[in-house]
């Protein structure tokens, strides 16, 4: 069912065929089937739990399939788990920087335990430092580091080895939208000049915006694969939401005079409608209930994957401090 | 095999460096165990008086405490793994391609390394306490103190397997510190202790290491003078006694690779 793929044309550098794992009675990755081509930036999107970082760990050579198989530029994460690992970038969720020694003493234990080349090794150090705007803070420990800081280094880490994946596992979480932003750049920096593959999870909606392609998992399942825009497509017209001091009356009134079919979310109430621009003039004009504020908006995948799998991504179920993202809801 | 060996080196590399670079822990490395060899030896010297051999408590215990140096060390090789499974950095190095056997090896060298630095360290007192030092003494104890931190380290590294939080793994390893080091005849000889002493020293792999040590820096002689360690009626020598602790501790070191590979 997964077979959605219809990959981007040229070399396969991710494969995962079949690919599960359980845990005692918990399957958490259940038969996904995914391709990734060469060049291409592809996103796992679901909520906590979904089965996105195992699926990660079982690609990185990191844990083992309990069932189906993966493969990596062409090689085998189980049979040939250390070639795997020369080829791949790992950004973990955790940070796992050694703290007591200095950033440019991070990325040195790094090339030596990948045997890179001296005169590589230099090079990629002061390219990648320079890169992520922390040269000149090369001499410091890395426990003086602020959060992004660390982060930052992380995937100056992670791309040392010149892999040709690099995977990222909720690579912005916790971080302000300032270095968000900026690592994104990078990557999209990266993709440009050196053709880098990346494969990332996440559960912000707007991170995976950023894709290419967007794999939708949810209870270790893929449900949807495919580009945002076209993701955004199934789910069809524009959104309203309309703001009231009493939702519930509001509700009944878009049901019982439009035929829609409204969803409340604390005081406000959204509903479908072919275009937008269109019905509300004749929706405002006709509204007999006091309006607090209106917006109509484009579907994001928060509506998609909400069609998908008929629940929320639970965003609050993460640890992390990010604006809520109620003013979404609000009148823009 | 080249996995094993940038895994080894690397990894003791890191920890060597991580040693160097924190002077606090570098200096209690040093005053700790010259700690122990002022105050027992201020407080029991005179009591002992000149034991046989005709050396006194202070040098008696010299190379003991220069042991005590060596095996806490290595164990604390243990709560490295665990500590670095706790900060996120075991992730790193397990992600690396480098084979788990070579990944404990180096934790083991970088705790040998880190106690011969201790150690040479600690040799500059020797004038100071009447033990004369040559080089041809020094040469001869790097590897008898290499032998005994990697075994002891192996053990270390076993309690870290098992004992997965670092907290537990520090409190485990203090536990194991005491016995070890107590009972391995670092602060007085064994040939004058209760039978029930006499018997958990000597089932202490760690008391051979000790005697080596002390052989070595004090001379033979000394075994023939009644304070060298007898086992079933036979004064070892230091090259029995190095076998036994490299033996043991290959095992350790093997049984703590195998734990390691299978349980991360």
């Amino acid at each position: 069912m997964n077979r959605l793929t219809a990959t981007t044309s040229g070399e396969v550098v991710i494969d995962a065929d079949d690919l599960g794992r359980r845990f005692g009675d918990l399957e958490a990755v259940r038969g996904v089937t995914f391709q990734v081509g060469a060049g291409e930036v592809f996103g796992f999107l679901g909520p906590n739990g979904a089965g996105k970082t195992t699926t990660i760990n079982m690609l990185c050579t990191l844990l083992r399939p309990s069932s189906g198989k993966a493969s990596i530029a062409g090689l085998d994460t189980v049979s040939q788990e250390r070639a795997v690992r020369r080829c791949i970038g790992l950004i973990f969720q955790k940070p796992t920087l050694d703290e007591a020694l200095t950033a440019e003493q991070n990325l040195r234990f790094h090339a030596y335990a990948y045997g890179l080349d001296a005169a590589v090794r230099e090079e990629q150090i002061r390219r990648l430092l320079t890169m992520v705007e922390l040269w000149e803070r090369r001499g410091d420990d890395v426990r003086t580091f602020s959060g992004g800081m660390r982060r930052r280094l992380e995937i100056a880490r992670g791309l040392l080895h010149q892999p040709r994946v690099l995977f990222l596992d909720e690579p912005t979480l916790g971080l302000d939208p300032q270095t968000r932003r900026r690592i994104w750049e990078y990557l999209g920096e990266l993709r440009a000049t050196d053709g880098l593959t990346i494969f990332l999870t996440t559960h912000y909606m707007d991170e995976a915006e950023n894709c290419d392609r967007i794999a939708v998992i949810d209870h270790g399942q893929i449900v949807a694969l495919d580009t945002p825009e076209r993701l955004k497509a199934a789910v069809s017209g524009d959104l309203i939401t309309i703001a009231s001091p009493s939702p519930a009356a509001a509700a009944d009134q878009v049901l019982a005079r439009h035929g829609l079919d409204p969803t409340i979310v604390g005081d406000s109430v959204t509903f479908q409608v072919p275009n937008g621009e269109d019905f509300l003039p004749e929706f405002i004009r006709s509204f007999q209930l006091p309006l607090r504020s209106i917006s109509v908006r484009r579907p994001t995948l928060d509506d998609v994957f909400l069609e998908l799998t008929g629940h929320a991504i639970r965003e609050e179920a993460g640890s992390d401090e990010r604006p809520k993202r109620s003013s979404r809801w609000k009148l823009q | 095999m080249i996995e094993v060996y940038r895994g080894a080196w690397v990894v003791a590399y890191r920890e060597l460096l991580r040693f160097l670079r924190d002077r606090s822990r570098v200096a209690a490395s040093i005053v700790f165990p010259l700690l122990f060899l002022a105050i027992f030896g201020a407080g029991f010297t005179n009591i002992v008086g000149v034991m046989t051999g005709g050396i006194d408590l202070m040098q008696f215990m010299y190379p003991g405490v220069i042991a005590m140096a060596v095996v806490t060390g290595a164990l604390a090789a243990g709560i490295s793994v665990a500590s670095d499974r706790e900060d996120g950095f075991l992730r790193e190095i397990l992600v690396a391609p480098l084979s788990r056997t070579g990944i404990i090896l180096g934790k083991a060298f970088g705790a040998a390394a880190v106690g011969l630095t201790q150690t040479l360290l600690l040799l500059a007192v020797g004038p100071l306490v009447g033990v004369d030092l040559s080089f041809s003494v020094i040469a001869r104890l790097v590897p008898i103190a290499l032998v005994l931190s990697l075994g002891v380290s192996g053990l270390g590294i076993l309690v870290s397997s098992y004992v997965r939080s670092q907290q537990g793994v520090q409190m485990l390893i203090q536990l194991l510190v005491f016995p070890l080091v107590f009972l391995a005849g670092v602060f007085f000889p064994l040939d004058s202790v209760p039978v029930w002493m006499e018997i958990l020293s000597k089932a202490n792999p760690v008391t051979y290491g000790v005697d080596a040590i002390r052989q070595v820096m004090l001379g033979s002689e000394l075994a023939g003078a009644g304070l060298g360690l007898t086992a079933f009626g036979h004064t070892m020598s230091i090259g029995e006694e190095v076998l036994l602790v490299g033996a043991l501790g290959s095992a350790l070191l093997a049984g703590a690779a195998w734990r390691f590979g299978r349980s991360e």
